[in-house]
């Protein structure tokens, strides 16, 4: 028996919209529980203060700080790390052992759980360089852990920039550096940023690696080495340690509200670079 | 007749397949040299050789001499990116880069450091006037050079090399892709362009040598057949090869 292609095509229309819909739902309801337990509880005191009695009462005021700062200079060792990296793979060298190693390297290194980089980042930085539980032990740890993602993100969007552009921009008289940088970072820039994106996702989610590293205090961290707790740990310890849903919801609430607009910072800078850039 | 570039014993080969088997061509000032012939006749390997952007290819083996003015590009002590600023490159498909119009032709000119914009805004002009370009784009400088018809595409191409006011100017096959109309469009230009610059034009298009062309070399698999004044050639070709290219029996 043969089905109607007319049918098979209507089905198979049928089966993604589901298939769509079953996703965003799946978004929606994460975000909206988030948003049903958090906000009642949240206000300017709760932004803007100090916790007391352990997260129980009060704000997280230091906890947004350590959060931002952590995540902010983590992608900031990173990106430069990363995408030199893979300007380097791209355009430096030819496929050769070395490249190979290194992006078997890369590869290896984007499949190892977040907590061994947490170990490795407790036994090396916080024991062996004796940079304590602090935000610079926590900052490293979780630069080496976002690298592979910047990386490979950034390769394959430099990969995916035209040899031809590279041609024309040599035959006008350009160096393989203003090459690099005047035609092909430009075409490469939303590939990287998403990259990047992905990095800041992380760090700022990522509890296991920063407890090992950075610590857990609730004080505000006024130095790269003060010891402090992100918003996602304090919301992991909340709920772990049974202290306050209330506050743990209210801390999560801040923590995904950040992310969007995060996200929606970078899709406005990425379609501004966009329509310059093409 | 002026000589701007000296070509002797040229061999290129990539890897053991030789594609230029010893050339000895001279192409003159400010005239339009056409080189034509079939595929794998060593045309856009000689280009690739004049503006070296043959050292991006794999494994080429080059010998003999490519003078300019004189100086030996092959073997005498050469800054290559010095050079691509010397000689102009319009490659066979539009390659617009990803950014306006303007900035498309303002590139070349703001790698040598030309930072004014009343500077740049008079080379931007005046080389889209040379391509034949500016009356179509004047109002719309700051598109995209993407959203341009292949053909307007093309000249922007062109205006993008003349900004930086090459001595030579070479075009691999510019027309291939485009429409009759636009193809007319070039040959104007160029027609214009050869009092002020060298040209050398790849053609595998008989007819456009035969209009565009002062001079015209034909290959044949490395070799080169035939050298002469383009009227000459398409008239009384020597070699029985080239008379055959010409009326169309191969290639």
């Amino acid at each position: 028996m043969r089905l109607n292609p007319r049918w098979v095509d209507k089905l198979v229309r049928a089966s993604l919209l589901f298939q769509a819909f079953f996703t965003v739902a799946i978004l929606v309801a994460i975000v909206l529980i988030v948003f049903v337990r958090g906000i009642p509880h949240i206000n300017a005191e709760f932004i803007f203060s100090y916790p007391e009695d352990m997260g129980r009462h009060g704000g997280i005021f230091p906890s947004i700080v350590g959060t931002v700062f952590l995540a902010l200079l983590s992608i900031a060792f990173a990106t430069p790390l990363g995408v030199g990296t893979a300007i380097f793979l791209t355009e430096y060298t030819k496929e050769s052992t070395l490249t190979r190693v290194i992006r078997f390297g890369v590869e290896s290194l984007a499949g190892i759980p977040s907590i061994i980089y947490g170990l490795f980042g407790f036994i090396f930085f916080v024991i062996k360089l004796k940079l304590g539980w602090s935000l610079i032990s926590g900052t490293l740890t979780i630069m080496i852990m976002v690298l592979p993602t910047i990386i490979r993100t950034s390769e394959e969007a430099i990969k995916a920039v035209p040899r031809n552009l590279r041609m024309v921009s040599f035959s006008l008289g350009a160096t393989k550096w203003e090459t690099v940088t005047k035609v092909v970072l430009p075409s490469a820039a939303s590939g990287i940023l998403t990259g990047i994106m992905l990095s800041v996702g992380r760090a700022v989610s990522e509890t296991a690696a920063v407890i090992f590293t950075m610590g857990s205090s609730l004080r505000l961290p006024t130095s790269l080495f003060d010891s402090g707790r992100t918003m996602a740990v304090h919301f992991y310890i909340l709920a772990r340690e049974g202290i306050s849903m209330e506050k743990a919801y209210a801390t999560a609430l801040v923590l995904v509200v950040s992310i969007l607009l995060i996200n929606i910072a970078a899709y406005y800078t990425m379609n501004k670079m966009i329509a310059k850039y093409s | 007749m002026d000589v701007k570039v000296t070509i002797r014993r040229l061999k290129v080969s990539y890897g053991t397949k030789e594609v230029l088997k010893g050339i000895d061509l001279d192409i003159y000032r400010n005239k339009i040299s056409g080189l034509m012939g079939p595929a794998a006749s060593g045309k856009s390997s000689l280009i690739s050789v004049i503006n070296k952007m043959i050292v991006f290819e794999d494994g080429v083996n080059i010998e003999g001499s490519v003078s300019i003015d004189g100086y030996d590009i092959i073997n005498g002590n050469i800054d290559e990116v010095e050079l691509r600023k010397r000689i102009g490159t319009v490659f066979a498909t539009p390659i617009p880069l990803p950014r306006s119009i303007y900035e498309n032709v303002a590139f070349g000119p703001r790698l040598n450091q030309v930072n004014s914009r009343h500077e740049l805004h008079a080379i931007v002009e005046e080389s889209l006037k040379k391509a034949f370009l500016w009356d179509e784009v004047k109002d719309r400088l700051n598109e995209s050079g993407l959203r341009l018809s292949g053909g307007q595409q093309q000249r922007l191409c062109l205006a993008r090399t003349l900004a930086l006011n090459p001595e030579i100017i070479l075009l691999d096959e510019p027309c291939s892709g485009l429409d009759p109309i636009s193809t007319a469009k070039i040959e104007e230009a160029l027609a214009e362009l050869k009092n002020i610059h060298t040209i050398i034009l790849v053609s595998n298009n008989t007819k456009q040598i035969a209009r565009a062309t002062d001079f015209v070399a034909f290959f044949y698999l490395g070799e080169l057949i035939e050298f002469g004044p383009t009227d000459r050639v398409f008239t009384r070709p020597t070699a029985r090869r080239t008379e055959d290219y010409i009326q169309g029996k191969f290639g």
